[in-house]
């Protein structure tokens, strides 16, 4: 079972540069926790104590997992999780 | 240095100007390792303030998917700043996540003139750099 998961430029460290790895899971919890095992550090990225992190976008297929289920979204065999830091600033 | 067009330039300050009051926001993509900015995509500011901008993550999702199709990526992300300086704020800086992207800002500031400036923010740290503008 696996679940293709894309990387960001800036989480790429975690991967030793891929763009894309792969994990198994059957909700969005659970891979990142599996990728966690192969990469360490990088669910730190993802998730904070309140669940999946604010300003970090995670998308189940081309869907925002945010109006999913968030963590609790199940996945599956062929699925594609992409990850992309949020764009975001301003001035105050 | 980031050299763009005059075209591409006042494109920005014209979207700065037009979502004045609120923070404008956007990318130009480019060829991927060509480091020029071809062309301008303005993202809504799913935040609408005159503070804060945060691209929608749905929109964000379709332009970078078709940023990787068309083997482009993000060479500028632009923002306004609607009554301050534009110089990056530390909420910039820390959410600054395209290492490779210049950084422009806008100041609506004032209604006669605007600034433009251009910076790269990498690991948290911020340097201002030439902006050359081509016909």
């Amino acid at each position: 079972m696996a679940i293709e998961v894309r990387i960001p430029t800036i989480l790429r460290t975690y991967t030793d540069g891929a763009k894309q790895v792969e994990g198994t899971g059957s909700t969005l919890g659970e891979l990142f926790t599996d990728l966690d095992r192969k990469h360490g550090g990088l669910r730190d990225r993802l998730v904070d104590d309140d669940g999946l992190r604010r300003f970090v976008n995670v998308y189940l297929n081309d869907e925002d997992v945010r109006f999913l289920a968030g963590l609790e979204t199940p996945v599956k065999d062929g699925d594609t999780v992409t990850v992309l830091p949020a764009v975001a600033g301003g001035a105050g | 240095m980031l050299t763009i067009t005059r075209e591409l330039h006042d494109k920005i300050v014209a979207h700065a100007r037009r979502d004045h009051p609120d923070e404008a926001c956007g990318v130009l993509a480019g060829r991927a390792g060509g480091d020029r900015p071809e062309r301008l995509i303005a993202m809504t500011n799913a935040e609408r303030s005159p503070t804060f901008y945060r691209f929608d993550s749905g929109e964000q999702f379709r332009v970078w998917r078709e940023m990787e199709d068309r083997d482009e990526e993000p060479v500028v992300i632009y923002h306004s700043h609607t009554a301050t300086e534009a110089y990056p704020s530390r909420t910039d800086i820390s959410y600054a996540s395209e290492p490779g992207a210049h950084y422009v800002l806008v100041s609506t500031r004032d209604a006669d003139t605007a600034e433009f400036r251009s910076y790269r923010i990498v690991d948290g740290t911020v340097a201002e750099e030439p902006v050359t503008v081509v016909e």
